[in-house]
């Protein structure tokens, strides 16, 4: 049994592309090149070199003494949070604007929610010289005025997603409906592992370099290849995805994914997709979602805006369906405790998101021998207005 | 014989209105079904709302969401129209997203259609594939026509694909657009128009998206079977209620 993605796009029973069929040339001229440009020599040693040279890779394995001696076993730190721009999502975004290219695509547009993916996306635009539209919901605007600034520094241009809850969601609606508006010209950057397919594979072998360094770090450093967990936030779930991606068919490697339940899983203002989500379609993906009981698509909270997708990846809702991932999640309160710990121990102030990989260790227990690889996925200056309110620093 | 295959063979070009059940108020969508009878309209897309419409134009949007804020639901919906036939006899048909559609039950849903009288179903992203593998035999089972799409991009094999899947009618997206998005057609929805009539497919085309007025309207079935408005019907009964139906469709023909 494989855990990757079957030529239709299905983890199990889940992906596919449910989309009308404004949507099907685009999708279907994707799912037909995707692979074999990616296999393309001159496409590899592009995508590589730009990782080398612009991104910063490959990313140091760190292992995390203090953190390691605190909890009584073995800790290293993936640091995707020294990738330029701050995230592993620039990862996504150097292959795929590769990917626009070797299509003859002019034009490119994202959807952010906390504002990651857009910069990341505005960052290899402007290194490509290409026209970038970038939507965010207009609360998301508002509240993540930073990262609103960088987009607009680097040239792209940010439009509002004003229906619905105006938040992540909708900006993914309306980059859809921006990509049903022009089907030609334009390429879709889609910032996760979620969506139609062929985007969850596609974004998974791209980020799957995180894990491609991780074996070889770590057989560096502890002559094995094979750590006994690799532990991830999910969102979305695209720095899990690349995290996992070359453990997800060896069984010894366990798998935790980290999902954020807000206020408390039952408090009505959780992220937590795989404890509250059922079946379901959301952006042309079958997979568990948070709805209504009459199918309709709910708003999911979190303090990390990276978090608060009502969806996930198909290939989480697999792990999880299938018990190949243990899933825990973790309240708002305990991922900002985690993070001011991670800082105060390490010294690296992590992204909210990724406080809440840190602070599973009063759920999960580690043997003193056991090796936990973390992917460190974001630095946190993004969300020092967030520490400094929640602290009162 | 279904109401839909009766209706497409009268010899005329037809005329569908869409409309968002639950909108402009919730008990509304029973007097409207009746008043754009009376009105002479050939058959209804009755519009089941979803939070995240994503083929949708802004007025539609709204409208499923003010539907939504009224409390329409699913079951809501099959309840109101209950005692639809006592008094509509054209051809409807349901129109929305798939996931609503999961929640309830396919199977479930389907036998609730057929139960009332309803003659066919449009759910945009409910692809090809999946239902010929899944859905089709209880499609057929409960004599309801699926109605697919195609657009100015589907190839011509799609295109084929479609109509030899097809059981009544092509809705054929008029141009690269979300609902509402376009006034007028221009040179390059001419050619497609053109284009597809040459196929001779065996299933009759009805165009939609982007159809306001009597000119589109003529523009749109100068060589397809009929047209259907949507986001006009809609601001007209956001600005005027439901009281002036029957100007709202004299004004198209």
């Amino acid at each position: 049994m494989s855990y990757h993605a079957n030529e239709k796009g299905y983890y199990g029973e889940f992906g596919g592309a449910f989309i009308p069929e404004m949507l099907y040339p685009n999708c279907e001229e994707l799912r037909q090149n995707y692979i074999r440009i990616m296999s393309e020599p001159s496409f590899q040693e592009e995508f590589h070199q730009l990782l080398k040279d612009y991104v910063g890779r490959p990313t140091p394995l760190y292992f995390a003494e203090r953190l390691s001696e605190k909890y009584q076993t073995k800790i290293y730190l993936k640091r995707e949070d020294l990738c330029h721009t701050g995230a592993h999502k620039v990862n996504n975004t150097i292959g795929q604007i590769l990917m626009a290219k070797k299509l003859g695509k002019n034009r490119i547009i994202a959807e952010t929610g906390a504002g990651q993916h857009g910069v990341a996306t505005a960052t290899v635009c402007a290194l490509m010289g290409i026209e970038c539209v970038v939507y965010m919901g207009e609360i998301d605007i508002e509240r993540q005025a930073p990262n609103v600034a960088r987009m607009k520094m680097l040239g792209a241009e940010v439009r509002a997603a004003k229906s619905g809850s105006r938040t992540l969601k909708d900006a993914t609606n309306e980059a859809i409906r921006d990509w049903i508006n022009n089907p030609v010209n334009t390429h879709y950057i889609i910032g996760s592992v979620v969506g139609p397919h062929p985007y969850p594979d596609m974004v998974a072998r791209f980020q799957s370099v995180i894990s491609e360094e991780i074996k070889w770090q770590l057989q560096e450093k502890e002559g094995k290849e094979n750590p006994n967990y690799v532990v991830a936030c999910v969102g979305g779930g695209s720095n899990a995805a690349g995290a996992y991606y070359h453990y997800l068919d060896t069984p010894e490697v366990g798998i935790i994914a980290v999902e954020a339940a807000g206020k408390g899983v039952n408090s009505g203002e959780s992220a937590a997709t795989s404890a509250l989500g059922k079946v379901g379609i959301i952006h042309g993906s079958k997979t568990l979602l948070m709805q209504t009981e009459d199918g309709q698509i709910t708003e999911p909270y979190s303090i990390s805006a990276g978090l608060d997708y009502p969806g996930v990846g198909p290939m989480h809702a697999h792990l999880y369906k299938s018990g190949r991932g243990e899933f825990i999640s973790i309240t708002d309160d305990e991922a900002m405790t985690a993070g001011l710990e991670m800082s105060q121990l390490e010294g690296i102030i992590p992204a909210i998101e990724t406080s809440h990989a840190f602070a599973i260790f009063d759920y999960k227990k580690f043997e003193k021998d056991d090796v936990i690889v973390i992917n460190l996925s974001g630095r946190g200056d993004k969300d020092l207005q967030t520490y400094i309110d929640y602290f009162r620093l | 014989m279904n109401r839909i295959k009766a209706k497409l063979q009268e010899d005329k070009k037809l005329l569908s209105i869409y409309f968002t059940a639950g909108y402009p108020k919730l008990d509304d969508t029973v007097p409207i079904i009746q008043e754009l009878e009376r009105a002479g309209v050939d058959m209804i897309e009755i519009g089941l709302p979803f939070s995240d419409p994503l083929a949708d134009g802004p007025t539609i949007q709204k409208s499923s969401t003010a539907a939504l804020g009224n409390g329409m639901h699913t079951e809501l919906l099959f309840e109101q129209l209950k005692d639809i036939r006592k008094t509509v006899s054209i051809p409807l048909i349901l129109m929305g997203y798939f996931n609503p559609m999961l929640q309830y039950g396919v199977e479930a849903f389907c036998r609730r259609c057929f139960e009332i009288g309803i003659d066919g179903i449009i759910m945009p992203d409910l692809p090809l594939d999946v239902y010929k593998e899944t859905y089709e035999a209880i499609y057929k089972k409960y004599n309801l026509i699926n109605v697919f799409l195609i657009t100015p991009q589907t190839s011509e094999e799609r295109i084929r694909a479609i109509d030899n899947a097809s059981d009544g009618f092509i809705y054929m997206v008029s141009s690269a657009s979300t609902t509402g998005a376009k006034d007028g057609f221009g040179a390059e929805q001419q050619e497609y128009f053109q284009r597809i009539a040459k196929l001779n497919l065996k299933n009759p085309q009805i165009v939609g998206f982007g159809i306001s007025n009597a000119n589109t309207f003529q523009a749109a079935t100068a060589k397809a079977k009929g047209a259907i408005i949507g986001s006009a019907f809609i601001k007209h009964l956001t600005q005027n209620g439901i009281g002036k139906i029957e100007n709202f469709i004299k004004t198209i023909r």
